[in-house]
């Protein structure tokens, strides 16, 4: 038989030193996340003069000169990196400056040492998960004031600035205490999407009451097809159909009631509660595509895809996000959102605005073609460029060719939001209040979820609201 | 100790003690501070609001609701995972039918204990990208799949498993179960077969049933190695942040949901910290996880303490 031990006389034996190391595993994990986040850089020289910089001319205003080198660094996303090889290309064809180009997602990891170094490349595509926040590099006098790119002549129109040839308020998200230091370059539309080629096949029409889409809904649930589907993993996705309702049936004031953090914003409001039971009746009528509450958005828009349902929530970067699944035929197309009886702004009204952040560094090396690269990218060549290759809109105005082919998709959100004109809203609370949108987006997976009711979901807004509107800071922001 | 054994210790001790200050103390030493201001995270201006931030984290829902989620991980998680490795282990072991000459596992012994092993050589990512695919809330999930076609689900009306408020936790912690039995099987299996077979064949021949040999003499000598289990699955308890938040509905960042139902401390501080921008409130959140998993630890270690015994 085994014999009892003598506690101690060796010290720390074996298994208790794995234990005891594994206690203090036990501590050390949960602390590991906040490692990294306490390294703060520093370091700083004198700022550069902007570098090379050679004879200007009409149509180089800038003075790129010949032979220099461009470091170009893009965040390589939804949208991929092959627009900007594209320009890069052309620019070293019209101008002879060839470009150094990195495509990563990784711009805080590759650039926030160059940044503090003192060595920044001369143009950023900052966007993505891990981009570095602008009013941070603003703040650290690292960003150039991109008045002098947006006051140059226009290259389609050397009459015009290339301010005046942008969509109106798209410049607005790159504004850093008055001075414009990002330029937001990529037009994003919002809304439902369907395929054309199964609305041909089932003879439907394009739907543009709330009525004529649920009538669809039901012939859809009639052959075994889902009416909508949406991203619910994420229900940012299904709240942005939510919130264009409200904003659709209510005009913009029933939009800014809830930016300005209204205390009727969701209860007492009328178009919330009429928007609110419209979706609900999507929901309750079983019109959701099977199972879309839980997938995830490549899921359900693969599903999509696959004619498992007629409509789905998205952005206008839909189309590129899906290439690989879209069958050939598919025809995609963009539908704003539908109208509710007695709705403020009409059918073509969408929500539309700008993102995906272009900054130049103010210790940029070759400044002058960076300008003058920034400047070409607002041209309608490039901007036309952009769509084919990243199958998505610039901030340019009627910025592409009507002569090129774009993909189904593209070239609806093109004629949508010329159909819009002046008619497009966006709502700024997400920027302001992350935690509210967040509670927000938890009471509409709910709802979908048919855990709770209209009613509940416009108090647990309202609730969210209130609570933000205790905030102090909150009174910072207010929008007229 | 002799003369210049102390310098000689110290020599060695130096670096890793010098590694363990810069990486482990000093971070926390700054969350704590951290804790005490209004710091958002993405310039090193702040302001000093004293104990602001932990006044607020007691009023605040979804982080007392997501620490109650991490107790019951707690409890669960070391129960459930060492009760069916302990189980397989000794069927493994000496679970087999009692024949002349003594104790053994039961047929194909060999072959079940590698099979049990293979979840663990698979990081948490590919689980959750696994688990995700079996869970898939429509008719391509593996599970929702299996029940259409057995009947016993609607197909217009699959399960979706992980938008179930009653139904997510427990979803996550077969998660675990099923990657870590393999694991605890092994060792425990090694433990056992460290105790002497004439242990057992004495039992044996006393009249001892499997079950008295279990309670008698296998669990009282596995003791430390269970001990060491309940440890290391406590810190997976504590954690869970990779499988919460790349498998749960988003709320807002890191997962947790539906509506905070599947939220833990980490996924929550995470989204204060980054999210919302609230990165003093998240290392006040940050030190509260500290103190609790220093008291989880020490109370581990202090009751599961008893006489070892050795053989």
């Amino acid at each position: 038989m085994g014999s009892t031990a003598h506690h101690d006389a060796e010290g720390v034996g074996r298994r208790d030193l794995i234990k005891r190391s594994a206690a203090l595993g036990l501590v050390a994990a949960p602390g590991m996340g906040l490692l990294s986040a306490c390294a703060s850089g520093g370091g700083d020289d004198d700022p550069g003069e902007g570098g090379t910089k050679g004879k200007t001319s009409k149509d180089n205003p800038f003075g790129a000169e010949k032979g220099s080198k461009l470091d170009v660094v893009v965040f390589k996303g939804g949208y991929g990196d092959d627009y900007a090889k594209a320009w890069e290309a052309d620019f070293s064809k019209k101008l002879g400056v060839t470009s150094t180009h990195t495509g990563t997602q990784e711009i805080t990891g590759k650039l926030q040492p160059r940044f503090n170094a003192g060595n920044p490349p001369d143009l950023v595509d900052d966007s993505g998960a891990q981009k570095i926040n602008i009013d941070v590099l603003y703040k650290n006098g690292q960003l150039l004031d991109l008045a002098g790119v947006l006051d140059a002549p226009s290259v389609d129109d050397p009459a015009k600035k290339v301010r005046d040839t942008l969509i109106p308020g798209t410049l607005d998200p790159g504004l850093q205490e008055g001075k414009i230091v990002a330029l937001n370059y990529i037009y994003t539309v919002w809304g439902l999407w369907y395929s054309g080629k199964l609305f041909k096949e089932k003879g439907w029409q394009e739907p543009k009451t709330w009525a004529d889409f649920l009538a669809i809904c039901k012939d859809a649930k009639s052959q075994g097809i889902g009416g909508l589907a949406h991203q619910g993993k994420y229900p940012y996705y299904i709240n942005v159909a939510i919130m264009d309702l409200i904003a659709k049936k209510g005009g913009l004031d029933a939009m800014k009631a809830i930016d300005n953090l209204d205390p009727r914003a969701f209860v007492g409001s009328d178009a919330a509660q009429e928007a609110i039971e419209a979706v609900y009746e999507v929901v309750e009528k079983g019109y959701l595509m099977p199972g879309t509450n839980g997938l995830t958005h490549t899921e359900s828009q693969t599903r999509w895809n696959q004619y498992k349902a007629v409509f789905i929530t998205s952005g206008s970067w839909l189309e590129n996000e899906q290439l690989k699944q879209t069958p050939t035929d598919f025809d995609m197309k963009f539908l704003p959102m539908p109208l509710l009886p007695g709705s403020k702004l009409p059918f073509e009204a969408i929500r539309a605005g700008s993102g995906e952040p272009f900054v130049i560094p103010a210790k940029a090396k070759n400044r002058a073609a960076a300008q003058e690269f920034m400047r070409r990218m607002l041209s309608k060549e490039w901007s036309t460029l952009f769509a084919k290759q990243a199958n998505s809109l610039t901030i340019l105005k009627d910025g592409v060719d009507p002569s090129v082919r774009l993909r189904p998709g593209t070239q609806s959100t093109v004629e949508a939001s010329k159909a819009a004109g002046g008619n497009t809203f966006r709502y700024l609370y997400t920027e302001w209040y992350g935690e509210m949108g967040t509670a927000i987006e938890a009471a509409s997976n709910e709802l979908m979820s048919k855990r709770i009711q209209p009613k509940e979901w416009l108090k647990r807004c309202q609730a969210a609201v209130d609570k933000q509107a205790k905030d102090p800071a909150s009174k910072k922001n207010h929008r007229d | 100790m002799r003369k210049g054994q102390y310098r000689f210790v110290a020599g060695f001790l130096l670096v890793p003690v010098a590694l363990y200050v810069i990486f482990v103390i000093w971070p926390y030493l700054q969350t704590f501070g951290y804790s005490l201001t209004d710091w958002k995270g993405q310039s090193q201006t702040f302001r000093f609001v004293g104990l602001d931030n932990y006044r607020k984290l007691f009023q605040d829902d979804v982080f007392l609701e997501a620490i109650w989620h991490n107790i019951l991980f707690l409890v669960f998680i070391p129960v459930i995972t060492i009760l069916l490795a302990l189980f397989f282990a000794f069927m493994l072991n000496a679970g087999g039918r009692g024949r002349a000459g003594g104790v053994q596992g039961v047929a194909g012994a060999k072959f079940y204990k590698i099979l049990y092993f293979f979840p663990q050589v698979l990081s948490l990512a590919i689980l959750a990208v696994l688990f995700n695919a079996v869970y898939r809330s429509d008719g391509g999930g593996l599970l929702n799949g299996l029940l259409i076609k057995l009947g016993l689900v609607d197909a217009d009306n699959p399960v979706e498993w992980l938008n179930e408020p009653d139904m997510v936790l427990w979803a996550l912690l077969l998660v675990v179960v099923w990657h870590g039995v393999g694991f605890y099987l092994v060792l425990f299996s090694a433990a056992m077969q460290s105790i002497p077979r004439d242990v057992y064949e004495a039992a044996l021949i006393d009249g001892a049933n499997r079950n008295q040999s279990f309670f008698r003499i296998t669990l009282p000598l596995l003791w430390d190695s269970v001990q060491t289990a309940w440890v290391y699955l406590g810190i997976v308890a504590m954690d869970m942040f990779v499988l919460v938040s790349s498998m749960t509905q988003n709320m807002g960042a890191y997962g947790g949901g539906p509506d905070h139902h599947s939220d833990v401390m980490s996924t929550v501080m995470m989204r204060n910290f980054l999210y919302y921008g609230k990165s003093g409130y998240a290392c006040a959140m940050g030190v509260v996880m500290l103190l609790l998993t220093l008291v989880l630890s020490v109370v581990t270690l202090r009751a599961t303490r008893r006489e070892r015994i050795e053989f």
